[in-house]
């Protein structure tokens, strides 16, 4: 199968530091990709790409045919920005129409697709609202609205759920759901919300502008082992090596925290149990999360500050 | 596919307009800051200040002057929400759609245009205190001259703008030069009785012609036509599309 989205070997620095680094994936037709990564890791970057905002530096993207024109590329993708992109002093209905305009849609075709929109979004009753007076939950439900209106191929989210509350995240999900499930939508996404790029059928883990994983959420953990074991303690560096000498066994040390991926984590407990008393304040066993995959081929927490 | 040309451009056009009527302190902010220029320069240098051939002192003489200000300051209110929309707003979602470059800066450029123009013919009903003596044909040519100098101080506005990366910046680009474009225009004071450095930049100042051919539009029926309003009038068509070239250009070159 052809995929809809190449990206080839792209890198891209602004100035001197590099915002992207060889960075080669594929998105598959109907397929619901994610990008996952900590703040400042070329998430947006790599997104204006693929929105035809950024010529990278080096390498190639390609979305649909490879002769097809940027302005063709354009009439194909729906996008949503991290940062808003409704002009807020003019209503729900206005953004919509203006939005339609752009994409040469008008007449009764337009409206009709807006109430069909608006209608999906249960947002009938605000279409004649200021978006300045909605809430943030829903000012982002008519920014869906405006990237679906034209019927587009291929769907870009730049974290689409920030500035959520968890109740308003997991209704944009059934939201995006509803969507797939109605018109099979190819659908890439950038997020730093590991519970979201649990749901995608794959994902891209980023760290400062590389690549450093790509496959199904579950391949992704199976790499780490079956099991995590995580002890708190005072001392990290005295643990390790204390460890190392009961159990011979790698471990990292995270967010003041040591970690051991295991395949037989239970057997591994019992024999680490006697240093709870001493050195350990808790031992917790548990399946990997995509987190643990980040830590584990980064060597670093997922919430990185030290850029 | 080609989409439809003037469908966005109309669409970016009236929502302009939209936003404008429904913030009133725009609607008096480009016009109360001059006018109260106008009263106090024109009260204060009534006595000092007697340009040749005009009989009704300062007041009269810096009055288009004032027009013009006022289309500077719209085409400014107007333009400077371009540094915030590109990046973080509004405009993200016109650059990503399939619009073509010149229509998004006609759009934008007209309707800031259209609302210069609006502004300064509110303006315009001050003349009913001047003793101007205006006819059909000084009115139309009036009109012209500040549409035409309306689109061209929006565009370079927008051209201003689409660069600069804070409205900090902007306002300095605007105190250091469009301001000083406005004071060497002939509005304030004539080139004639100027020092001869002062003379050969307000020659070489686009705004110098917009605002001579306004000024003789008004005075077309005491003074009537000659070839140097025509002179003026080419000049000021050609700033025009010089600025809205300028304004095209920014839009393909910057892209981050
Ligand atoms: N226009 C720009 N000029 C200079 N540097 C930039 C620009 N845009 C991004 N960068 C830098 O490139 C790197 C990647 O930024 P990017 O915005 O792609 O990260 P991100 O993953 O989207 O982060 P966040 O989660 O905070 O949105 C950062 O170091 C950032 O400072
Ligand atoms: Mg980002």
């Amino acid at each position: 199968m052809e995929a809809a989205i190449y990206v080839e070997n792209v890198s891209h620095k602004f100035g001197g530091r590099i915002a992207l680094d060889s960075i080669t994936l594929q998105v598959m037709p109907g397929e619901m990709y994610g990008l996952l990564g900590p703040n400042g890791s070329g998430k947006t970057t790599l997104f204006r790409m693929l929105c035809t905002m950024l010529p990278p530096d080096h390498g190639r993207i390609r979305l649909m045919d490879k002769n097809a024109s940027a302005s063709a590329v354009r009439a194909n993708i729906g996008v949503v920005f991290q940062h808003p992109s409704l002009d807020a002093r003019l209503t729900v209905l206005e953004n919509l129409r203006h939005q339609g305009h752009l994409y040469g849609l008008k007449g009764r075709p337009l409206s009709q697709r807006i109430e069909e929109l608006l209608d999906m979004m249960t947002l009938t009753d605000r279409a004649k609202d200021r978006v300045e007076v909605l809430s943030g939950g829903l000012q982002r439900r008519v920014e869906l609205c405006k990237s679906l209106l034209h019927h587009p191929e291929v769907l870009i989210f730049d974290e689409p759920c920030t500035g959520l509350d968890p109740g308003a995240r997991r209704r944009f999900w059934d939201d995006l759901d509803i969507l797939r499930r109605t018109y099979g939508t190819t659908l890439v996404l950038t997020t730093h919300f590991i519970e979201e790029a649990e749901r995608c059928d794959r994902i891209g883990i980023l760290d400062r502008g590389r690549l450093i994983a790509e496959g199904s959420p579950e391949e992704l953990k199976r790499t780490v082992g079956r099991e995590v074991i995580t002890l708190e303690t005072r001392d990290p560096k005295g643990l390790q090596l204390q460890i190392e000498k009961i159990v011979r066994r790698d471990s990292q040390i995270i967010d003041g925290q040591v970690r051991i991926a295991c395949d037989k984590g239970q057997q591994l407990l019992a024999q680490l149990y006697p240093l709870l008393q001493e050195k350990v304040q808790a031992m917790t066993l548990s399946v990997p999360t995509l987190e643990d995959v980040f830590v584990q081929r980064t060597g670093h927490g997922f919430q990185v500050e030290d850029l | 596919m080609r989409m439809a040309f003037w469908l966005p451009v109309v669409s970016l056009w009236r929502r302009e307009l939209v936003r404008f009527a429904r913030d009133r302190n725009r609607l008096f902010g480009a016009i109360g800051q001059p006018l109260v220029f106008w009263l106090l320069l024109g009260a204060g240098f009534e006595k000092s200040f007697a340009p040749q051939g005009i009989a009704s002192g300062y007041l009269e003489y810096i009055y288009p002057g004032i027009l013009l200000l006022i289309l500077l300051f719209t085409a400014i209110f107007s333009t400077i929400s371009v540094i915030e929309d590109r990046r973080e707003g509004f405009m993200q979602s016109v650059l990503v759609a399939p619009v073509s470059r010149i229509g998004l800066v006609l759009g934008k450029v007209l309707g800031g245009g259209t609302l210069a123009f609006l502004e300064s013919l509110i303006f315009l009903v001050f003349l009913i205190f001047l003793d101007i003596p205006i006819s059909i044909a000084s009115l139309g040519l009036t009109l012209i001259f500040l549409a035409v100098m309306g689109i061209a101080l929006t565009a370079l506005g927008f051209a201003i703008a689409w660069q600069a990366s804070s409205t900090a910046g902007f306002h300095a680009v605007m105190n250091l030069l469009l301001f000083p474009m406005w004071v060497l225009s002939g509005a304030f004071f004539p080139a004639e009785g100027a020092s001869r450095w002062l003379a050969y930049l307000m020659a070489i100042n686009p705004l110098t012609y917009g605002m001579d051919g306004l000024r003789q539009s008004l005075y077309l029926t005491t003074s009537g036509a000659n070839t140097h309003l025509w002179f003026c009038a080419i000049i000021s068509v050609a700033f025009a599309a010089l600025t809205l070239s300028a304004a095209v250009w920014q839009v393909y070159r910057i892209k981050n």
